[in-house]
């Protein structure tokens, strides 16, 4: 039974093809494709960055440039919405068909209040006002708290998902006939991303829209879609029910995205090495004093309180947690880039407490514990040169420029990356390759320590496998000491041979990953566990081997 | 009350700013060859040293340097800005009869150039690369190079010379005018090829500024958030894209504000125009220390309010300044 033959379809595209802007990595970014969206359920459109799925939304919504989308249909409700008239077009969007973005930080005005921004819809769609009620009712029903209070805030006030919450109750003012939510939980922790999923599959159900969903993560499919479209270069290569396509891929590359999809599978325990740690921490405490809340009075947020753990050579710790648990200002305090309120760090082979040491003391040392950071994009300089940008480190510790080269060559070499890209600029790689151009950086100065904070977390899943893998076999290989820092359980048990999980500061469970991750004692542990997109689909074999 | 606290600590800063530039300002001016003492003499033509060291008395000059800085604080403090070495006349009495001049054209200048200076840009930016856009570009950045003298020359040349539309010089006529409404369109008259010589730099500064801004917006996501929901494109310009845009502009107008009495000293020397920046540029000449001392002081004091200004605008303008204070 295939339900799209049933039911009329709301959108109809046909032979669709949107140029790419010149320049891009091929010519067309939408090449052909046909797809039926169903009234009243949930496509998911699943692909890797680049694959057309974004592109063919924004058609639909009228959004690409005109010049662009060189041939097809669009068909909405009897009409060609290619070609259609502009202002048309416009009446359409907001009211018939509403859209959300990845980014909720981004995707709000900044000097907006956030019920305005939500009025505007009622106002530009010709509903007469007041609006006030109509605002917080709507975002009431997203399960907002204080409506009264919030619909005055401005969004920098807003935690993440409240403002995919604020989003959605935008896209929805007007009950849209149609939602297209483009990579909706992406950027937001997997506690969030789990409650923004269920809004807005209870949102499907009372209103009967449809639902377009972008993702490049199966597992969001297998928690919410009902059909999955699956596309590569610009093509759809797939097409079928959520159970039809992850119960028995047809196409090799949805084969391997799912195979790519992290999974909460036990890693071999690993011989404990014991002897002396090679990093360890006591009592960190880290205190900010900020203003909290929408109206609140200035207060001190204790972002990291009293934590402490235990690293040695050759092992991964992980730390994960919700964003504002602290587990990147642990980090940062650990690589001295923030400085801690009191706590001891103590580095085999140093005699004194890391956090004492004053920056003399410091600098020979800080080749020892480097970094990796999250964002591929902000994190490397794009004025200089890939060989300027690994090198850096080498060149400050007095190593010649010939020697420098030959390193950096071996290093690029080393991330599986061409040495001869040392002379391209950042701009000339994609999010994975950068990735590693930052880890190859992070390893110039043959560390000890590498802390790793959310390095996966900006990469198509296909792409996190790979920088996995390499930050895998690296440490294996260099006996590294790793502490790496993740939102995403699936990803931690891959890789840490230790997690501790964090909670508002607080170190609440630590131990082996089998331990924590499978059998663990705390209920905000088992919260995060739960809340794992698709995981009654993923659920790997106990104690089955990794997949490397 | 949050506000009333921030104004009041603003109050508090300003305060000790100017005391701190009246203090450096009195060492600087010293520092400089030259002593006024034998200027006044030069011209008086009595250079012997009995006519010196009647100057130095009379002027305090023969105190030590602690001396003479504690008296000029405690002048200021109590708003008396000393005698001019040169004249005799108060300081104050020299300012204020020289500042409402200054303050008509740059002001006129500034107001005009913050009205048609953004517009202009976020036309341009609406549609970039247009014939229109490529134009204003072009224009701006010939305005933005040419010498200010050089521009005032040639308006000079064209309006008043050639056409002999508008008086090339002054701020009145020679023969007087009669009558209020005469008298403040002869003002006009004088005022319009100042005004614009001036304006047409602070515009060029500003098309730019606002259309690279505007640009930069565009591309942001909330942007297409706003197109998502079906807003008008004019709507999508106005309350989006420019109200964002318009922060980097307001920081830059707050900065030229601050340089109203000190900007157009060029201007004025151009078309002879009676105002502030002449009479500090012959003070320096003369080394008339206390009137020198006086113009800085009160363009400190125009620096340090419209700082105050800008940062109330912009706390108003972008309300993430406040909530992350």
């Amino acid at each position: 039974m295939n339900p799209r033959v049933v039911a009329e379809p709301l959108v109809a595209i046909e032979n669709l093809t949107v140029r790419l802007p010149e320049g891009g990595d091929r010519l067309k970014a939408v090449d052909g494709i046909d797809l039926d969206i169903a009234p009243g359920r949930i496509l998911c459109v699943v692909g890797e960055s680049g694959s057309g799925k974004s592109m063919t939304a924004h058609a639909i919504m009228g959004l690409v440039p005109k010049p662009l989308v060189s041939s097809g249909t669009i068909r909405f409700d009897g009409e060609n919405l290619i070609g259609l008239a502009a202002e048309k077009h416009r009446a359409i969007r907001g009211r018939r068909i509403g859209m959300i973005f990845q980014e909720p930080m981004a995707a709000l005005n900044p000097v907006m209040r956030v019920g305005r921004q939500i009025e505007e819809v009622f106002r530009f769609h010709g509903v007469p006002g007041p609006y006030d009620e109509r605002v917080v009712k709507l975002l009431d029903a997203m399960g907002l708290p204080e409506p009264e209070l919030l619909r005055q805030a401005f969004p920098f006030s807003l935690s993440g998902g409240q403002r995919q919450r604020v989003m959605i109750a935008m896209a929805l003012a007007l009950d849209p006939e149609l939602l297209i939510a483009d990579e909706p939980t992406t950027a937001l922790d997997v506690t969030t991303q789990k409650q923004i999923l269920a809004l807005l599959k209870r949102a499907q159900a009372e209103r009967g829209m449809g639902i377009v969903l972008i993702t490049h993560d199966f597992g969001v499919v297998a928690e919410i879609g009902d059909e999955v479209a699956v596309m590569q270069h610009g093509r759809i290569v797939e097409r079928g029910t959520v159970a039809e396509v992850l119960g028995n891929p047809s196409h090799d590359y949805t084969r391997t995205l799912l195979a790519a999809v992290p999974k909460l599978a036990k890693r071999p325990a690993v011989d404990k090495t014991g002897g002396e740690p090679l990093l360890s921490a006591k009592g960190v405490t880290k205190t900010y004093s900020s203003r909290t809340g929408l109206f609140g009075p200035r207060r001190t947020v204790e972002a990291v309180r009293d934590a402490g753990f235990s690293l040695a050579r050759g092992q991964t710790l992980g730390i994960v947690g919700e964003s504002g648990s602290g587990k990147s200002t642990l980090a940062r305090i650990i690589v001295r880039l923030l400085t801690a309120d009191a706590g001891d760090v103590r580095l085999a082979g140093v005699e004194r407490n890391l956090l004492d040491l004053g920056s003399r003391d410091l600098a020979p040392l800080r080749r020892r514990v480097q970094m990796v950071f999250q964002d591929p994009f902000a994190s490397l300089n794009p004025r200089r040169t890939v060989f300027e940008i690994v090198a850096q480190g080498l060149l400050a510790h007095g190593m010649s420029r010939a020697d420098a080269r030959r390193r950096v060559a071996e290093l690029l070499e080393l991330v599986a990356l061409d040495p001869a890209s040392a002379l391209r600029y950042p701009n000339a790689f994609s999010g994975g390759q950068r990735q590693r151009i930052g880890i190859a950086r992070a390893l110039a100065l043959e560390p000890d320590v590498i802390v790793a904070d959310e390095p996966v977390s900006a990469l198509d899943v296909s792409i996190q496998a790979r920088v996995l893998d390499l930050l895998a076999d690296l440490q294996r290989r260099l006996s590294l000491g790793m502490l790496f820092i993740t939102h995403d359980l699936r990803v931690a048990a891959q890789v840490c041979d230790h997690v501790a999980v964090m909670q508002r500061g607080r170190i609440v469970e630590m131990g082996p990953s089998a331990d924590v991750l499978f059998r663990p004692t705390q209920d905000y542990t088992k919260l995060l566990i739960d809340s794992i997109p698709g995981r009654g689909a993923f659920a790997a074999p106990e104690a089955g081997p990794t997949a490397n | 009350m949050p506000q009333l606290g921030f104004v009041l600590q603003w109050v508090v800063k300003a305060l000790a700013v100017v005391l701190a530039i009246t203090i450096l300002n009195f060492f600087l001016i010293r520092l400089a060859p030259g002593d006024p003492a034998v200027v006044m003499a030069g011209e008086a033509g009595a250079a012997d040293q009995q006519f010196l060291d009647q100057v130095r008395r009379d002027f305090g000059l023969d105190q030590p340097l602690a001396v003479q800085l504690a008296t000029y604080v405690k002048n200021v403090l109590t708003l008396d800005l000393g005698q001019s070495f040169r004249t005799g006349r108060p300081v104050a009495d020299m300012i204020f009869e020289r500042l409402p001049a200054t303050l008509l054209l740059t002001g006129t200048a500034y107001v005009f150039a913050l009205i048609v200076g953004p517009l202009l840009g976020a036309i341009a930016a609406m549609r970039p690369r247009s014939v229109f856009d490529s134009l204003l570009m072009v224009v701006a950045l010939v305005f933005y190079a040419t010498p200010i003298f050089w521009v005032g020359l040639l308006l000079i040349l064209v309006f008043s010379v050639q056409l002999g539309w508008l008086p090339p010089f002054g701020m009145q006529s020679m023969i007087p005018v009669k009558g209020a409404l005469a008298g403040t369109l002869d003002v006009i008259r004088h005022l319009i090829l100042p005004a614009v010589t001036l304006g047409l730099f602070y515009i060029a500064v500003y098309v730019r500024l606002t259309r690279a801004s505007m640009l930069e917006t565009a591309t942001l996501d909330y942007v297409k958030t706003a197109r998502a929901k079906g807003l008008p494109e004019w709507r999508v310009a106005t309350a989006h894209i420019l109200r964002t845009a318009l922060i980097p502009i307001i920081t830059f107008a707050g900065l030229q504000a601050g340089h109203l009495v000190g900007g157009a000293i060029v201007v004025e020397t151009v078309f002879a125009w009676p105002g502030i920046g002449r009479l500090a540029f012959d003070a320096l000449f003369q080394r008339d220390y206390n009137l020198l001392l006086g113009v800085f002081l009160i363009s400190a004091l125009m620096v340090v309010f419209f700082n105050m200004v800008t940062d109330i605008v912009l706390r108003i303008a972008d309300p993430r300044i406040a909530g992350r204070a």
